[in-house]
């Protein structure tokens, strides 16, 4: 209900009468309000945190909850600061409005990146002593009593005597009629002081994920909704030829066929009509330009163009001399698949287009790209857009890309009243915006003391950066697409970084979890560890060594090597591997145990994390994040892998893109290094760190050295 | 043509072709969108309910198949024998991260425990590996169920 009445076209004087109606419970933004007082009936000090007299506290999630536990984490900045038990108070997602949550380090408002605690740790903790504030200066205004001898008890203002209480909610009237105090006067408490902060506090939204009742986007229904079942040219750029309307429109439940620039939708009463009508148009595409495109051309491109010289990201010493002189020389070329994204929440987007406004219902990670897309499809203003965001069933990086609404709206348009467009799983594999494929040429030497004295590292592939923010581009280098590659966090004294881009004809390609990490940590660690052995030294004695100017880097390393029982003699085809990457702000040492069986299938047993992340606001998130992101690296380490035939993606559903299911799951255990640095992120880290821990890991076991993934089974029998 | 199915102990009449997968009756006809869609092919179990007390993949059951068949749904796991249990233990340990597999997975482990009050890690693999977790949740999956059949 909420979001309808949020926007800058509602005056103040509406807002009131609306809220009225509302009978006080009020939801919206509150920017540009002056004071803390937008009604007499709560308090709203800034944007994020209403209070209203009955002491209800509920706080607005500027990030986009998607299984990360960001829905938590910031309550819990919040509530700490505020002084209020997490398990009171009520969560709600925020408008869309990137002036009040627009992300202080991306600006738009968006969640990624694995940055939202980085973000808002200060902002959001701010919001709430800021509150916090206010309620002590109404409750010393009414005792006549000195605000510094007051304090705060989860929900009550605690009068000097000891004894005399007033709850939040008393405070409320008093509060909202008070100047809000300048920022700099709000004193935020010092980690010692925190009480939440670092604890493992309970979720809030798990029960409501254990019996059904949790509304992600493809369950919004307003009254009156079609459903319709998509079909999008399978080939980039392609159209619809012929589509047998007729047919669709004689299937029991269907009620229109859409026929937009490039897809097709039939309308229906539920999805089951929907999709049986899509198989009844019997739809031809003209392929257009990209029909004749194949996996082996984007690789000979890459191949070729891999050798001409890239934008330079870094280059300290003289890699060329050093390479001439090193006692060992390494030249290798490391590859990486598309990858597909498979949330479990099908892609979709429910809109009901009006004449003068637009609504949306799905869980998106990127707001502002959301109502962009919907603004250009519709041509509607800005302000007429109303977005109702929802938990995201899985989004990994997919969400951040508005392609899924931007076809819900043009479909929409077309159709009368409320309509939910929904992917099935084929064409949620099928048209994906893709993990770039990369091509990596890297060159490496040694001393005859075995000391890396040269680091060549050429990264080719397709950049996002160009295509979403061709300012961020610096010198034709595309920062993402280096990021993990420009500074490992070994000594080397002479290293040379390029990034060379390379777009493959008829792909879309976006970010995927781990972003550019979870691409240059795999070549990296890999590359380090061939020479390790080049040096016929350890791998973790090898890193050590190159680590002593880099002690939390150390510190996490040798965590790990002890608590993985590093160097322990294994039965034979079994093998540990280990990687150690700085990334998002965090500093991760990984272990990974894996036995190849005489046929090549290699299972992964155990997983040891170290992880310094800096202050932590919630451990068992950090855990769960460890576990979760490394399986999902690992399912793409094992096997993930989009290729393309005729322009088409060759895979289709879970039996041709594989998950991984939970008997090959291994049991991941997570160490978290107690540290009082600022925060760090952790909802990509552990996935970047699983593909070159578990590679390593195969060649310890198996003497072979994976530099193609996924991991070929054929390549590793014995 | 009309059916009539009994689903969470209450019948439900709809109109809709005989061929159609349960899964949409239940949620979009139904409106009881607990039971998710994940794959349209029983490969993955987000739609997991039970049909006569076995775990039933809903997007690929037609409704002309159910005419005398019990449905439950996650909407009514609390009713079943282990469910309470399950969902405590699933809390507990906050198993769920994005959530969306979830209401499958309990219907799995619901109709695991049903069958066998004490799995093992190898009874858990079998009655669980239809069901997919992309957010990687297997490890608390599997140390719940064995929390909720302590």
């Amino acid at each position: 209900m909420s979001n309808k009445l949020a926007g800058p076209q509602l005056n103040r004087r509406n807002f009131l009468k609306a809220s009225a109606a509302l009978g006080g419970g009020l939801i919206v933004s509150l920017g540009s309000v002056p004071t803390a007082a937008l009604a007499a009936t709560e308090l709203a000090p800034n944007a994020f945190i209403r209070i209203d007299r009955r002491g209800l506290v509920t706080l607005v999630m500027p990030q986009v909850e998607m299984g990360q536990g960001i829905y938590t984490a910031q309550a819990m900045l919040i509530a700490e600061e505020l002084d209020v038990s997490l398990e009171e108070v009520k969560i709600e997602h925020a408008p869309v409005n990137e002036a009040l949550y627009g992300h202080p380090m991306l600006g738009r408002q968006m969640t990624g990146g694995s940055t939202s605690i980085r973000a808002f740790w200060t902002p959001l903790r701010a919001a709430g002593a800021t509150a916090r504030t206010l309620l002590m200066q109404a409750a010393a205004k009414e005792w006549n009593v000195d605000v510094a001898s007051c304090r705060t008890e989860q929900g009550f203002v605690v009068n000097p005597d000891g004894r005399t209480r007033r709850a939040y909610g008393e405070l409320v009237d008093m509060a909202a009629s008070l100047p809000i105090p300048a920022a700099e006067s709000v004193k935020l408490k010092q980690p010692s002081e925190f009480t939440l902060l670092g604890t493992s506090a309970k979720r809030l939204d798990t029960r409501r994920k254990t019996n059904g009742s949790l509304k992600y986007g493809i369950d919004a229904s307003p009254p009156g909704t079609k459903i319709a079942a998509i079909a999008i040219s399978p080939v980039l750029g392609g159209k619809p030829k012929s589509v047998n309307e007729p047919a669709a429109l004689a299937v029991k439940g269907v009620r229109q066929v859409v026929i937009t620039d490039d897809s097709v939708a039939v309308v229906a009463d539920h999805t089951g009509a929907a999709k049986k009508g899509l198989e009844a148009a019997a739809i031809e595409w003209e392929d257009g330009p990209n029909g004749t495109m194949s996996q082996a051309d984007i690789l000979r491109q890459l191949a070729e163009q891999s050798q001409q010289a890239g934008g330079v990201a870094r280059s300290e010493g003289d890699v060329t001399a050093a390479l001439q002189n090193a006692a060992v020389r390494i030249d290798a070329v490391y590859q990486l698949p598309f990858l597909s994204h498979t949330a479990m929440e099908p892609m979709n987007c429910t809109v009901h287009v009006r004449e003068d406004a637009c609504e949306l219902w799905v869980g998106t990670q990127n707001l502002s790209g959301a109502k962009q897309a919907t603004t250009a499809v519709t041509g509607l203003p800005p302000e007429t857009i109303i977005i109702n965001n929802h938990i995201v069933g899985g989004g990994f990086g997919r969400r951040l890309e508005a392609d899924g609404i931007a076809h819900a709206v043009k479909i929409a348009k077309q159709v009368k009243g409320p309509v939910k467009v929904i992917w099935s799983r084929e064409e949620d594999i099928q048209h994906g915006y893709y993990r770039p494929y990369y091509y990596d040429r890297i060159s490496g030497g040694i001393d005859t003391e075995g000391n890396p004295i040269a680091w060549s590292h050429r990264v080719s592939g397709s950049s996002i950066f160009a295509r979403i923010a061709p300012a961020a581009m610096q010198n034709g280098v595309d920062p993402d697409g280096v990021e993990g590659a420009a500074h490992p966090p070994y000594k080397l004294p002479a290293i040379h970084v390029e990034f060379k881009q390379v777009e493959p004809q008829g792909v879309l390609t976006s970010w995927w979890r781990g972003v550019g990490p979870s691409h240059n940590i795999f070549v990296v660690e890999s590359f380090i560890d061939e020479l390790a052995a080049a040096a016929k030294s350890d791998p973790v004695d090898y890193r050590k060594r190159l680590l002593t100017e880099n002690p939390r880097a150390l510190a996490v390393l040798e965590l790990v090597a002890d608590k993985a029982g590093w160097g322990e003699v294994l039965p034979k085809r079994h093998g540990r591997g280990v990687a150690v990457q700085f990334a998002f702000g965090t500093y991760l040492a990984m272990v990974a145990d894996v036995s190849v069986a005489d046929d090549g299938t290699v299972r992964v047993t155990r997983i040891v994390t170290a992880v310094d992340c800096g202050l932590t606001v919630n451990p068992d998130t950090i855990a769960a994040q460890m576990e979760g992101g490394a399986l999902y690296g690992l399912t793409a380490a094992l096997y993930g892998a989009i290729t393309f035939r005729d322009g088409r993606v060759e895979q289709s559903n879970f039996d041709t893109y594989l998950p991984l299911r939970i008997e090959e799951a291994p049991h991941v255990e997570t160490h978290i290094v107690r540290s009082a640095e600022a925060p760090g992120g952790i909802g990509e880290a552990s996935t970047s760190a699983v593909f070159p821990a578990v590679t390593n890991a195969i060649l310890a076991a198996t003497g072979k050295r994976v530099r193609t993934l996924p991991i070929n089974p054929e390549e590793l029998k014995a | 043509m009309a059916f009539t199915l009994q689903i969470n102990g209450q019948p439900h009449s709809v109109d809709v072709d005989g061929d159609t997968p349960l899964l949409w009756v239940i949620r979009d006809v139904l409106d009881m969108t607990g039971t998710k869609f994940g794959c349209g092919q029983a490969l993955c179990g987000a739609c997991t309910v039970h049909v006569d007390g076995v775990a039933t993949r809903s997007c690929v059951t037609p409704i002309d198949s159910l005419a005398e068949s019990q449905i439950t749904t996650i909407e009514a796991l609390e009713t079943l024998a282990h469910g309470k249990a399950l969902q405590d233990a699933w809390i507990e340990l906050d198993v769920p991260q994005c959530g969306y597999c979830q209401s499958g997975q309990l219907m799995s482990a619901a109709a695991l425990l049903s069958d066998n009050e004490k799995p093992t890690d190898e009874d858990i693999d079998s009655a669980m590996s239809g069901n997919v977790c992309r957010c990687g949740t297997y490890q608390r999956i599997r140390a719940a169920i064995k929390l909720a059949s302590a």
